[in-house]
């Protein structure tokens, strides 16, 4: 197991501490045991931990009782996959059979629970699959409307909701009060509001706020404690903004879109910043931003995560669009909200979500006179070469055409 | 060396023409008269409803005078007619990834090229997108690309899934809210067809009178010789029911049929119709997971028909409904039936269920082991299937196979590599049946 | 004496295993698949009834109370001479068919030319032939194609030019004649090839000592090698010319094989050239379940071929090369497709060639290791197969893994493991001829076979 590396503090020199910030969270994405995690349960006895796959989840619900939310994304590129690979064709995408190895390998042996979120068929069958080789660890699908109206889909997710409250307090033995509840509402928004202030920072000063570190500092969110992650957000924020030691590069500026479940190695997205592209926007570990807006923090919690969720969240292809008109427009006011001047469609292989989603998002960039371009990678993906290649000519493009 | 005995080099006799059994010739009959009607639907001015079988609302969208058009049953119609291959292509030129669905890839390209139906004839455009969004997440997005095609109103029923491997009262409550507050307005609104709850019910009535015919069908497999093949025989023994014949005279007139057909052969003590001829030497009965292949289906169904083998029960002959199981349409609540109708199709199951059926169906068919045939279209039947294999072989003991094709992608069918494991397999089949004989005889 | 013959149809080489009543290796042979299934099949054959020959004068010999050294010296020297016989004669065969192409308007020039230069060229080859097959030469491969072939061509080259005959006549003779031998197994009696290989070591002066040898010799060959039954595996097996009965699939022989050799083996990994197979086999060699690579080749023997390619160097160079690495490169991909362009891009990056290829390596088999989960794990004892086994690096990977994963397991590699095919058919030959679907010893002592039960696996 990695020795964690010290949680730093603020030392006068913004550059030193930003980057000892990401030096931690480097730390923590590199460690596929999850020691941050494993050591927040051994902290306190009776403590529980429950993971939870893409796109979204309440987390609150989790926090509220007093369980460690901890994402799971996949193995990354540094998981040799032996056992993983026996239960899938070659056909299937990568994550569910590193998911798989985290948990025959034992590196899962300290969750309680595990929450399979509708992202696709391959994940909802993951969910039984779950079931079925760790039959101890409570396992759930958890499945989303995709009626937005309040008196269908909205008392459907409210019920959902309230039978993933009690199976939480069944498994975590703590009984979630409203009040509980709303105080991890205030927590969560709170984070949020700091992950969509990170996300601003960089669309104003992507020389300042890499992508790389963007997702590193992202990555630590799914494991650690979220009070601690909110710091952790304030400090990179203020650090890298007051840093003067990065200087602005000629480069193009990119929304990457198609990555929100399987994760593309760390690596691919520093190939695009090293290829000319400054990455200002993308879909990556959504759960941290999923919800727009801040949830009401009084009232009925079940209720206000459910009107949040129908009315004020993010979309992406796992969500079904009812206006044709509204089909795509997220990618478009990403674009405009982040001031990019193209869109990298970058899908795992295999990703039905991201790959049948991908003709209609290029046809209403083409409408928008929007450029795109277009590839797929692994999680495990080691061969960077084409995709520097590819974002290279295509950032070099994109300058050219914007000087014309 | 003695010289081996020379097998006479077979000179390539023409194909004969396949055989089929008198349900099958009715059968289509039937079809063609329904892409008929389809195909007049511009002259007659009837309105056309789009909707996928796992879901099939057939009922319901009957109620509103619409015609029910399966765009997957139209892929199946472009791969067993051999035009799939070149649709699909057609789709990746559009820009469809090669690792998509075939079946969404078959049904655009089909369109791109003229969307000509299997009867030569022009398919009409829907007027309506019936988005029964039940246990295929690709359903999902395949609707969404069709609606951007043809503009049209685009209706979401959305049924949640079995993860639990039960169906709860607010599944039930949200799937009825779902139709009576956004589904029947708006197929009324579409077909100006006012929604009467009572020709609801006829319907439903005619639905469950032929499910019963088609249980019996089924369940005719325990029979030894089975008269049916529960695979690729049951492909036919579904279509109707599946399809959009469902709550119709029609569909009771078959099933009637079918159901005497089958129990002739069990009197008479034959086996099934197969394009090859009747299959009376049954050496093996198998339980088969996934759906077929359909560009190379005869043969396919030859390789299984060469070496004896059966198939007594199949999950794939359950994913327009689990009527073997019990259920059937109930007049007496028609909105609740149609979403328990929709909660229960097979990949609308979770995976610990799927096992135990699977086993189920080894037990209550005497079969001699599970066949998986695992499609890359289809994640929702594919992913885990490597465990469901496991399983029901550590449950029941029984030897499992594993195969890799595709639907309609014909670059997926590879006969020598099939062929390869199926006789593998069969051969290990035979090996452990004699090795068990033998134990038994030491014991 | 009755014989068993397995025939392991591979897609590179095929293999022939020859049994005796009680299962003992009589013979073994192997020749390269060709394009002709039926000659490679009868080569390979005969090849095994050889070396059951030798198996047999081995017996005839090893009566008295001489060591064994000396029956391996001599019996050493009698292959060679043997080896040397049958390449005569095949020579023999070469020239002759080269000599009645030379006809059509191509030789209207000169064809009396041409048939003096082949003639020479023959002579020469008929000359070198012995120090082919003396005492510690080295050939670089046992069939005649590649032993003539290169031979014929370097000679006829000098031959040719001082004639002043065009070089190319006289190589396309070859090319059209090579074919048409090689799927002409040597027609010659064996035994009396054997006597002149007898004749051509007693004159050299071997011998064993107090053994009438010759009688010996003349004893083993009056045995007559009775074809009783046959099976045939392996991936040509439809094109062989047998009864569907007497066809059974790879799976099965190489499970049933693999028993042979190690009778406590319980899983079996074999890594071919085209596929990877993953078997699990219970204590009588039968299969219990196996798994193959899917559709995608990924991680099989053609990956490091292509990989060799690739680097220019030739296959059996990549394990030494490996093994020179203490720290393989993770390599993610076991996509034959990538694999090159990875490659080239470590290459690039600066990674060291020996840690790339030990990480090449290292990838196929862990994608074998996913095939063993796949089909049921390892359970002790574990027999290594293939190709891929001889490869010191591949085996070093997988030693690794096995222990990480499963612990302490016994891991069986024979070096003639590429027979284990052959060997299971081989033995379903005999165990069919013996009226036993299953093994012998579930039998219980003096176990009887019902009548009706006989029928049902007849």
């Amino acid at each position: 197991m990695t020795t964690p590396a010290r949680k730093p503090a603020p030392n006068g020199d913004p550059a030193a501490y930003r980057d000892a910030l990401v030096a931690r969270a480097q730390a923590i994405f590199d460690d596929l045991n999850f020691g941050e995690a494993r050591r927040w349960k051994e902290a306190e006895p009776g403590r529980k931990v429950v993971g939870y796959l893409p796109i979204y989840v309440p987390r609150e619900l989790i926090h509220a009782a007093n369980a460690l939310p901890l994402g799971i994304v996949g193995g990354g590129d540094a998981i040799e996959v032996i056992h993983g690979d026996a239960y899938y064709q070659s056909y299937i995408c990568r994550i569910p059979r590193s998911t798989i190895e985290l948990g025959v390998s034992g590196r899962l042996d300290f969750v309680d629970g595990m929450l399979f979120p509708s992202i696709c068929d391959v994940i909802r069958n993951l969910s039984g699959m779950w079931k079925i080789m760790f039959p101890h660890v409570y396992s759930r699908y958890f499945d989303v409307p995709q009626n937005y109206e309040d008196a269908v889909g909205g008392n459907y997710y409210i019920a959902e909701l309230a039978e993933l409250r009690e199976d939480l307090e069944r498994v975590t033995g703590t009984k979630i009060t409203d009040e509980a509840l709303n105080n991890s509402i205030a927590v969560y928004n709170e984070n949020r509001r700091l992950v969509r202030d990170l996300y601003a920072l960089r669309a104003k000063v992507p020389w300042k706020a890499p992508a790389p570190e963007i997702f590193l500092i992202l990555r630590a969110g799914l494991v650690l404690p979220v009070e601690e992650h909110s710091e952790m957000l304030r400090g990179y924020i203020a650090a890298a903004e007051a840093a003067e030691d990065r200087s602005l590069r000629d480069n193009s500026r990119v929304v990457l879109s198609g990555m929100f479940c399987e994760q593309p190695p760390l690596n691919l997205i520093k190939s695009l910043e090293l290829a000319g592209c400054y990455v200002v926007d993308d879909d990556l570990l959504l759960v941290t931003r999923w919800l727009i807006d801040d949830v009401p923090t009084d009232g009925d919690p079940l209720a206000n995560l459910a009107a949040a969720f129908l009315h004020h969240s993010e979309s992406t292809s796992s969500k079904y669009e009812p206006d044709q008109a509204e089909k795509g427009k997220y990618l478009i006011a990403a674009v405009k909200r982040s001031g990019a001047d193209g869109v990298i469609f970058a899908a795992p292989s295999f990703c039905d979500p991201a790959l049948l989603e991908r003709p209609m998002l290029q046809n209403v960039l083409r409408d928008a006179d929007i450029p795109f371009i277009a590839f797929k990678y692994a999680e495990n993906s080691g061969q960077m070469q084409p995709i520097r290649e590819q974002a290279g000519t295509f950032s070099d493009a994109i300058k050219l055409w914007s000087g014309a | 060396m003695t010289q081996p005995t020379a097998r006479p080099s077979p000179a390539k006799p023409p194909i004969a023409e396949a055989e089929k059994d008198a349900s099958m010739l009715k059968q289509k009959a039937m079809m063609a008269a329904h892409y008929d009607r389809l195909a007049d639907a511009p002259e007659t001015g009837a309105k056309v409803c789009s909707t996928f079988v796992p879901g099939n609302l057939n009922e319901l969208v009957m109620c509103f005078d619409l015609i029910n058009n399966l765009p997957e049953v139209n892929a199946i119609q472009s791969g067993l007619r051999r035009k799939s291959g070149a649709y699909v292509l057609e789709a990746e030129k559009q820009g469809h990834s090669d690792d998509v669905c075939t079946y969404v890839k078959s049904d655009i390209g089909m369109m791109a090229k003229g969307n000509i139906g299997p009867n030569g004839r022009k398919m009409p455009d829907p007027d309506v997108l019936l988005l029964s969004y039940t246990g295929c997440f690709t359903f999902l997005k395949w609707f969404e690309l069709l609606r951007e095609q043809y503009k049209c109103p685009t209706i979401m029923l959305h049924t949640p899934y079995q993860g639990d491997g039960k169906i709860t009262p607010n599944m039930v409550q949200y799937m009825v809210r779902q139709l009576k507050e956004s589904v029947i307005p708006k197929l009324e609104e579409v077909s100006g067809v006012k929604f009467d709850i009572d020709r609801l019910r006829e319907y439903l009535k005619k639905s469950a009178e032929a499910e019963d015919d088609l249980v019996a069908v089924l369940k005719s497999a325990r029979h030894k010789p089975s008269p049916i093949d529960a695979f690729f025989g049951g492909i036919y023994y579904i279509g109707p029911i599946f399809g959009a014949f469902r709550g119709t005279d029609d569909a009771i007139q078959y099933y009637q049929f079918l159901r005497s057909e089958v129990e002739e052969r069990i009197a008479k003590g034959e086996g099934p119709v197969t394009p090859e001829g009747p299959m009376q030497d049954q050496r093996y009965r198998l339980v088969v997971e996934g759906p077929p292949n359909y560009t190379s289906f005869r043969q396919f169904w030859k390789m299984f028909y060469d070496e004896g083998a059966v198939v007594v029960a199949s999950s794939y002959s359950k994913v327009g409904g689990t009527y073997d199981f019990g259920f059937r349409h109930d007049p007496d609540r028609p909105l609740e039936t149609l979403a328990e109708y929709c909660l229960g199709v097979y990949t609308n199951r979770s995976l610990p269920m799927r096992v135990d059926m699977l086993c189920d169906y080894i037990e209550e068919y005497e079969a001699d082991g599970l066949l998986i045939n695992s499609i890359k279209s289809c994640n929702s039947f594919s992913a885990g299937q490597l465990l469901i294999m496991r399983e029901v072989e550590r449950r029941t003991g029984k030897p499992a196979a594993f195969i890799e094709t595709d639907l309609v992608d014909p670059r997926y069918f590879s006969p020598a590599n099939v062929k390869n494991r199926l006789e593998s397999y069969f051969q290990m089949v035979e090996q452990k049946r004699s090795g068990t004989r033998r134990k038994e005889v030491a014991a | 004496m009755r014989t068993y013959v397995g025939i392991d149809l591979g897609s590179t080489t095929t293999k022939a295993v020859l049994l005796d009543d009680d299962a003992n290796v009589l013979g073994r042979g192997i020749t390269n698949s060709r394009s002709n299934y039926d000659t490679a099949c009868r080569v390979a054959g005969e090849e095994a009834r050889i070396d059951a020959r030798f198996t047999l004068f081995r017996r005839k010999l090893a009566t008295g109370d001489q060591t064994p050294a000396e029956v391996d010296a001599f019996l050493e020297a009698l292959e060679r001479a043997f080896r040397l016989e049958q390449f005569l004669e095949q020579l023999g065969d070469l020239e002759e068919t080269c000599l009645s192409k030379i006809e059509g308007e191509q030789f209207a020039e000169d064809a009396g030319g041409v048939r003096e230069v082949v003639a020479e060229v023959f002579r020469q080859l008929r000359d070198e032939a012995p120090a082919l097959y003396a005492p510690g030469a080295s050939r670089k491969s046992d069939f005649f194609r590649d032993l003539a072939g290169s031979r014929y061509l370097a000679i006829s080259e000098d031959v040719a030019r001082d004639a002043k005959v065009p070089y190319n006549l006289v190589v396309n003779i070859y090319d059209k004649s090579i074919i048409a031998v090689e799927n002409r197994p040597p027609s010659g009696r064996l035994s009396e090839k054997f006597r002149r290989a007898l004749d051509r070591v007693l004159a050299e002066g071997h011998g064993v000592g107090g053994v009438d040898v010759v009688a010996a010799v003349e004893d083993a060959l009056a045995i007559e090698l009775e074809e009783t039954g046959q099976v045939g595996t392996g991936y040509g097996r439809v094109t062989l010319p047998f009864p569907k009965e007497n066809i059974r699939s790879e799976i099965l022989c190489h499970g049933l094989g693999a028993h042979l050799m190690y009778p406590r083996t319980r899983t079996v990994l074999d890594i071919g050239g085209q596929d990877t197979k993953g078997i699990q086999i219970d204590e009588n060699g039968i299969v219990e379940n196996f798994q193959m690579n899917d559709r995608c080749a990924a991680g099989c023997g053609r990956y490091l071929g292509y990989i060799a390619d690739e680097m220019n160097m030739g296959l059996h160079e990549l394990g030494p090369m490996a093994m020179q690495s203490d720290k393989p490169a993770r390599i993610n991909s076991t996509c034959t497709v990538f694999a090159g362009a990875e490659l080239r891009d470590r290459l690039a990056l600066g990674e060291k060639r020996t840690d790339i290829i030990a990480g090449l390596h290292r990838a196929i088999i862990l994608r074998a290791m996913s095939i063993i989960s796949r089909s049921g794990g390892i359970t002790d004892e574990f027999t290594f197969t293939g190709g891929v086994a001889k490869n010191e690096a591949a085996v070093r990977e997988l030693r690794k893994l096995v222990k990480e994963n499963y612990g302490d397991v016994t891991i069986n590699i024979d070096p003639d493991s590429i027979y284990t095919g052959a060997l299971g058919a081989a033995e379903f030959a005999r165990r069919s001829a013996h009226g036993i679907a299953a093994p012998s010893d579930v039998l219980p002592e003096g176990g009887q076979i019902d009548d009706d039960m006989m029928g049902e696996m007849a």
